[in-house]
């Protein structure tokens, strides 16, 4: 990295540490809540715009998490134990529901892992003994670390905020690992990757997989947070607007996320009073973003750079066409 | 037996409703690769523009060909030249996506501009009950049941027995050699899409007075649509109407011996069986996959 991305980055989480300490109640909360989807839709980022599978299902992974947590804890079991419980089911889980992956592509995926989403989302609604159904689970309690109590909000904000940095840390690192390469060969040109020795169907199931890890434990860090689940937020609707984040912020892009997730919880959740209208523009930009910039909000630094480049060199094309021209 | 064929019978009036939406789709995709994520919304704006008409004192005939013509402006040709158009060339998840903006600013934008409210719609058809081999049918569920399935059958006889339909056949099958034919390929898909517009009116005419005219009730509209069209066999007409009609009655049947908390999981499992075993669909060609 460069210089000034350290000192950014730096600057960054000076601001996360302290800044919370002004701010009200409902000010952490929702500080939390955005981090928490940051790491959810950050797994999303690796399935889709890393590795290039369409999945609209990701909002069950969250659910999963999340109901691993409160229903072990509810049977006395630690946060401790429900946090890691929680990533692991996501894990398998998120294998399985990479095969259709290996028979089917874009559209048909997209429909497969949706259709995923409905099934998990109807045993969250109906099966009342595990889940309490539309009534959902209340008073999940908040964990204590080492006897920190991290009952308050921003004691609270600050493990949530740990956390999303080492999964954030943990993804910087797999994408510059060799699996990374792999994950956008894979999206590029699978069968070339194949060609090339990539073992295509390890790493289909493994992006599943390991983006599916995120949404589980944010989705425990969620139940957490709001202390009452229901099956509402991990609908089909959810999962497509993860997509939608994914896709504003810039599939493929490390930080997307951050301003996807901004723009698609965060500040509905903050507009609440408006909330038809902010969806109905959302909507709407979502509709031109894909006419005018396919590649997300991020790609707007790249596309200048882009244009820059390609006006400095016809530029020195035509300033070289123009020396010939005196010589000849 | 009574029980079973009493169900059957009001399953293939749902599914051929759901096989009226998945027809549109189905055209689309052939004609221009659009997957129309906004389906369903398609559906549920006619059912307010007839309400409309009808608040300014139309009839419901008039109210349905008025809301044809503005469907047909509205969810066909600005449709197609503001979004399909312009994302044409960048591939089908660009559109997906747009469709997908596009639904929820439709859905938003009627219950934040017009109402969160369900309205009532009047239904066409009279309250009353026919007796058939034992089995009670009411006039509505017949009368849907008969309009949809001849709809269907319209459009494609439409498509394979006229020379517009044929051209647009060869659009879908062809583009490039349907214009070395001389066929005018844009307004082959323009027709397309008008059709598919015309056909959500219909939809909409027939589904709103049992479903109630909302904001969000295309939601589960389109995703059965989408269900029912790749279980026929996406790359086929005549397969969005069986598509339709199984599910439709599987979902009736599962409601009644399963467990109607699981009804909407239907539809998905047949879907999930479909893809694994058979992608293409139960009456679809198989496309191969290129380098």
């Amino acid at each position: 990295m460069k210089k000034s991305a350290w000192i950014a980055l730096l600057v960054t989480l000076v601001v996360l540490v302290v800044a919370p300490q002004y701010f009200k109640r409902y000010g952490i909360y929702l500080l939390t809540y955005w981090l928490i989807y940051i790491t959810a839709t950050m797994g999303l980022n690796l399935t889709v715009g890393y590795a290039g599978q369409k999945s609209l299902g990701h909002a069950a992974f969250f659910g999963i998490g999340a109901y691993t947590v409160a229903i072990m804890m509810k049977a006395g079991l630690s946060f401790w134990l429900g946090l890691p419980t929680a990533a692991l089911l996501c894990f398998v889980i998120g294998i399985i529901l990479g095969f259709p992956a290996l028979r089917v592509q874009t559209i048909y995926l997209a429909f497969a892992t949706l259709g995923f989403n409905t099934a998990v989302w109807l045993v969250m609604r109906n099966e009342e003994w595990l889940t309490g159904g539309t009534f959902g689970i209340n008073n999940i309690a908040r964990p204590s670390f080492f006897g920190i109590s991290l009952n308050g909000n921003l004691p609270y904000y600050y493990f949530v905020l740990t956390v999303t940095l080492l999964m954030a840390a943990l993804l910087w690192g797999l994408l510059r690992s060799p699996w990374g390469k792999a994950f956008t060969a894979l999206r590029d040109n699978p069968i070339r990757a194949e060609s090339l020795g990539v073992d295509i169907r390890s790493y289909t199931l493994l992006s599943f997989a390991i983006g599916a890890v995120y949404a589980g434990v944010a989705g425990a860090m969620f139940a957490s947070l709001v202390e009452f689940i229901e099956p509402a937020p991990f609908t089909v609707a959810a999962s497509i607007m993860m997509y939608l984040m994914v896709v504003v912020g810039g599939p493929g892009y490390f930080l997307g996320p951050v301003l996807g997730a901004a723009v698609g919880v965060v500040l509905p959740e903050w507009l609440r009073f408006a909330q038809a209208w902010y969806l109905f523009v959302f909507g709407a930009a979502v509709v031109l973003l894909m006419i005018w910039l396919p590649d997300g909000l991020l790609s707007i630094p790249d596309r200048i750079k882009a244009r820059r480049q390609s006006r400095e060199a016809s530029a020195a094309r035509s300033a070289a066409a123009k020396g010939q021209g005196v010589q000849a | 037996m009574t029980d079973f064929l009493q169900l059957v019978f009001s399953g293939l009036s749902t599914g051929a409703i759901y096989g009226l939406a998945a027809l549109g789709f189905t055209l689309l995709w052939q004609a221009s690769g659009t997957i129309n994520f906004a389906q369903g919304e398609f559906v549920m704006l006619p059912a307010f523009m007839m309400l409309a008409c009808m608040a300014a004192g139309l009839p419901l005939w008039l109210a349905f060909i008025a809301s044809c013509f503005v469907a047909v402006f509205v969810l066909g040709w600005a449709f197609k030249r503001g979004i399909v158009d312009p994302l044409f060339k960048s591939g089908m998840m660009q559109i997906v996506v747009a469709t997908i903006g596009l639904s929820m600013a439709m859905r938003n934008g009627v219950r934040a501009g017009y109402s969160a409210e369900a309205h009532p719609f009047p239904s066409l058809f009279p309250d009353t009950l026919f007796q058939i081999l034992g089995v009670k049918i009411s006039a509505s569920d017949l009368g849907t049941f008969v309009l949809a399935l001849g709809l269907v059958l319209f459009t494609q006889a439409f498509i394979t027995r006229t020379v517009t339909g044929r051209a647009m056949q060869a659009v879908a099958q062809n583009t490039e050699s349907a214009a070395v034919l001389g066929i005018n390929v844009p307004r082959m898909i323009l027709y397309t899409f008008a059709i598919n517009a015309v056909l959500a009116v219909a939809a909409a005419l027939l589904v709103t007075p049992t479903y109630l005219a909302k904001f969000d009730m295309g939601e589960g509209l389109g995703t059965k649509a989408f269900f029912a069209a790749i279980i026929g066999g996406f790359n086929n007409s005549r397969g969005a109407l069986l598509g339709g009609l199984i599910v439709g009655v599987s979902e009736n049947l599962a409601a009644a011996y399963i467990s109607p908390a699981y009804k909407e999981a239907v539809a998905l499992a047949i879907f999930m069986v479909v893809i694994l075993f058979k992608p293409q669909g139960l009456l679809g060609r198989k496309v191969e996959r290129k380098v």
